[in-house]
Parts: structure tokens; sequence; C-alpha cells
């Protein structure tokens, strides 16, 4: 093991970890980051969707040399039912521009790209290590950490927990919660593969623009959930997710849900033809604002997916996990120059500058959500795709009844399914929710 | 669908993963029990890798070898103590070629 003493060390090396190792070595610290995987991203599971500010604020020029699949020009949610989908499309050639907001990526190789940064800025990385425990001196502060290699004890100033949302350290040393079945979400995915142009084609594509497909409904059998598809480069990813609690209360199987949607009548043909190359499965920290564990003290702190920085509305993830590594090593960087100690006082000073940033203005804005999605499911995910795909069938179906009585048809039936009383209480407690 | 397909169906996903498996060191394992929980039942339906399986005598085996490493089976055990979960050492376990 190395035999020394750092300013920092960081645990994990996905986004939140590359973001705080990097902006730590780059200010000149001392780094050593610890990687379970053999190498940068090789645990690591998403979408995946790049938002560029966040890496911007890091890297300006990390589009020369970043491994980016395709820029979104195109955003479709979708409700489904069995045979049908109701669906909204937001396409604008104005993200065709110089530097676009948002690409697919996948992480593995974008992971790898974002480690050799680290790697470049100076710091000390090290795969294939995976952190036992947290070194606590007498008085509880934390001033290292345990791995498993030989001789596996190191120091540091601070230790950042970038260990992601099944982090055991945290957890192990009593920093935060264990995670409980209806905060977490488990999402499985395949990655696809096509030809460019297929995928060109089939989407309506020229060049690098990509499209994103977000889809809810009967797919998921009532239960919370959302299922993707998302254009590659020369692949498609395309998964499900739902609460671990959901999965345990139905006993259903993750890939057979998967299978299901893969097979949905509007899913299938974009996936013709395609070569599967991976299965993979991961835990989405869901639980929203209510779900962050304390963020700060003595001697760490606690960022990305293991400080539960998702933001599940509008499935924004890596942004979070970079933006919470960036501002916990600036906040590091500042009490370092100061020659203050990483106390619980101090760092305070991290959760200060995260609240003046859109991570917690946003968690705060949908606090409320997560309870409302759990406690509404079956009418939200299974109900309204079904009421909505069946007044699209009437309303577009041509059979000789006429338009007045197709439109008392469209409204009974909403009425019967769920009165107009639970229908105005649905919307009444969805706008509450989302203030 | 029945179960055996099923169960067949994970298999063949999981061969398209790479996996350096730790031999003789599973990171998950089971309690000793004679009659399983309702949350290890579960495990044999949700595992997203199919590692549990009830055997002969209706207990529930665990097989770690094509683990995703996702958490989930520790998560919903957390109350029942029914297995006991740890990482695979350094660069053992799965090996996301994507992610």
């Amino acid at each position: 093991m190395v035999e020394q003493r750092f300013d920092a060390i960081v645990v994990g090396a996905g986004p939140s970890g590359n973001a705080a190792a990097y902006t730590l070595a780059k200010e000149g610290l001392n780094v050593l980051q610890l990687e379970r995987g053999e190498y940068a991203g090789s645990k690591n599971v998403q979408g995946a969707i790049l938002y560029s500010d966040a890496l911007e604020k890091l890297i300006p020029n990390f589009r020369e040399d970043a491994p980016l699949e395709r820029h979104v020009i195109e955003q479709r949610l979708w409700m489904l039912d069995d045979a049908s989908y109701t669906g909204m499309h937001y396409r604008s050639e104005e993200f065709n521009e110089e530097k676009p907001n948002r690409y697919t990526i996948i992480r593995a190789q974008f992971d790898k790209w974002f480690s050799q940064k680290v790697r470049d800025a100076g710091a000390t990385v090290l795969y294939e290590t995976t952190v036992k425990e947290l070194i606590r001196n007498t008085s509880g502060k934390v001033i290292g950490v345990q791995t498993d290699r030989e001789d596996g004890a190191v120091m540091a100033d601070v230790v950042i927990l970038a260990e992601g949302v099944n982090g055991l350290v945290g957890q192990r040393s009593g920093l935060r919660d264990e995670l409980k079945p209806d905060t977490v979400a488990l999402a499985v995915k395949e990655m696809h593969f096509l030809p460019r142009d297929v995928i060109e084609s089939r989407f309506n594509l020229k060049g690098d623009e990509g499209v994103v497909i977000e889809a809810m409904g009967s797919v998921t059998l009532g239960m919370t959930g959302t299922a993707f598809l998302y254009t590659n480069e020369e692949s498609i990813s395309v998964g499900i997710g739902c609460l671990v609690s959901d999965f345990t209360e139905k006993r259903e199987a993750p890939y057979e849900l998967l299978e299901r949607f893969k097979s949905h009548p509007a899913i299938a043909p974009l996936l013709a033809g395609s070569e599967v190359k991976e299965y993979a499965a991961h835990l989405i920290p869901e639980g929203g604002y209510n779900a962050i564990p304390s963020l700060f003290g003595d001697g760490w702190l606690m960022v990305g997916d293991a400080g539960h920085f998702v933001n599940a509305v509008h499935r924004e993830g890596s942004n979070l996990a970079m933006t919470t590594g960036r501002v916990a090593a600036e906040t590091v960087v500042r009490l370092h120059r100061m020659r203050k100690e990483m106390t619980k006082t101090n760092l305070a000073e991290y959760q200060e500058r995260l609240e003046k940033t859109f991570v917690l203005k946003d968690m705060r804005k949908y606090r409320k959500i997560p309870a409302f999605l759990h406690g509404n499911k079956e009418t939200l995910f299974g109900l309204y795709p079904r009421l909505l795909s069946k007044a699209a069938q009437t309303w577009f179906r041509v059979d000789g009844l006429d338009k007045k009585a197709k439109e008392k048809a469209i409204v009974s039936s909403f009425r019967q399914a769920r009165t107009l009383r639970g229908m105005i209480g649905d919307a009444f407690k969805l706008a509450r929710a989302w203030r | 669908m029945s179960t055996e397909t099923d169960a067949v169906k994970v298999e063949e996903k999981l061969y398209y993963n790479r996996y350096v498996v730790d031999a003789g060191r599973p990171h998950v394992k089971i309690r000793p029990h004679e009659v399983p929980s309702q949350a290890l039942l579960a495990l044999t339906k949700i595992c997203p890798a199919g590692c549990y399986a009830l055997n002969d005598k209706g207990q529930v085996e665990v097989t770690p070898d094509g683990c995703m490493e996702c958490g989930t089976c520790r998560i919903v055990c957390a109350d029942t103590h029914d297995i006991e979960w740890n990482y695979p050492r350094g660069g053992f376990g799965v090996l996301f070629k994507f992610g």
C-alpha cells in the first residue's frame, strides 16, 4: 500500500468521485482515489445521459476528447398500455448547437476517460482496491480508510465518500441509514447493438443526433417505475426500473419486465435484429430530498448517489453527482488553503454551498413527489395510461358513431374508472407535490 | 411463463457479461435456515441475476457467480438478517464493458 499521508482520500471513481478527485488534484492537493473495479466504470451502470453543464464546470473543453455517443435532439415521453402508446415528442433543430446540452454516453467508457483526466491532474488512483471501513481517532474524527490490500490502512485529513448508492462504508460506519426498499429503484438494462445507419433511419436521425424515450404505463404492471430507450452511436440502451419494495411485494422478476418492455409493439421494431452484448442491474436512489443523509461530519463528506442525489422527476443524476463532488472538493480546497481543520463545523460549508446550487433547490422542490408516486402507483402507472389509450382509440377510430357520443364515451370511461372526485383529487395532489 | 424458462433466460443474459469470479470466496452468503423467510423467498423471484433458488428441501440457496452487485438482496433482507453481503475483493466480480 502507499506509505503516505494524503490531504484527501476519495472513495469511488464514478462521476461524483471523479469530479471531487479532479477538482482537488487540479488545485494542487495530494489526493488518493480508491476504486474497487478493475478500471473506473467497471462497476458502474447508468442509462446513460450526460448533461454538459455540470461537466463543463469541471472540464470546459471535454467535447474535444470525451467518449460521447450522440447529442440528444429529441425527447419522447410515452404512456403505454398493452397494445398502444400515447406520446409526447419534443424535437428541435436548436439542439443541433455548437455545444450541445445533452449527450448519450456509455458509462464504462466515459468513466475511464474521466479517470484518466483525474490522473493527469495529479491524483494517485488505485483500482482493484475495496475500502473496508473508515479509520477514526479517539475523538471519533475520520482520519483514514482501511482497504482490502495488505497493510491497507491509509491516512488523510478528509475522506470523501463517493461510493455510490450501494455504498457499504458509509452505512456500516453509521454515517447514513440503511437504504429502504421504498427509496431505491432496481433498474435492469441491456445494450443492443445495431449498425449506425439502421439506428439513424429508425429514429429519423442524421450524423450524431440522438433520441431518448422515457416510457411509463402498464409495462410496469402497476409498480412505481419507468422504462427507457436511449440511442447511442452504434447501440441502444434499453432498460426498466421499479421500486425495490414494489418488486418485493409483487414478486416480479426484473428481467421478465424488461422482456415485456422490449416486446411491446412500440419498442420491438426499434430493436429488431439487434445483437445484445451486455445485461446490467443497478439500484437508483429515488427517495428524493427526504432520503438525503447527513452530508458531512468530522473528517468526512458524502457526494453523489451515496448522498441520494438523484432527481427522479427529471431523470437527472450524474449532473448532481458531479456538482456535489465538485462543491465538496472546493470546500476542502478552501479549508486546506486557510489551514483550517476538517472538522464537522468547518465542513458544514459544503452544505451551505450546495444550498446555493440547483442541486438542493431541485431536490427540495420535489420533496413530496416520491410519496405521491408511491402512494398512487396503481392509478398513475396503470389506470391513467390505459384510460388515455382508450380515449385516443375512441377519438381516432372512425366507425359511424357520432362525435358527441364519442366524447360522452370517453368522459364516462374516465368517470367510471376513477370518479370525477378521484381525478380532481389526483390532480390536486400532484400539483401540491410538484410545488 | 414458467419458472424454468425464466431461469434459462436470465442465465443467457448473464452469459453476455464479463466476470472475474473469486473462487471459494462467495461475497454473498445465506444464513442457514430450515424455513425461508418471505424476504428470502422474494429473492428467488426478484434478484435480477437469478442468483437465488429453492433447493429440494425448500431452503433458499445462493450462487453469487453471476451477481451484478446491485445490492437489492441486501436491502430486502436488511431487517431479517438472512444474508451476509460484502463486496467482492478489489478487482473481482462483475466487470461492465458498457455499464
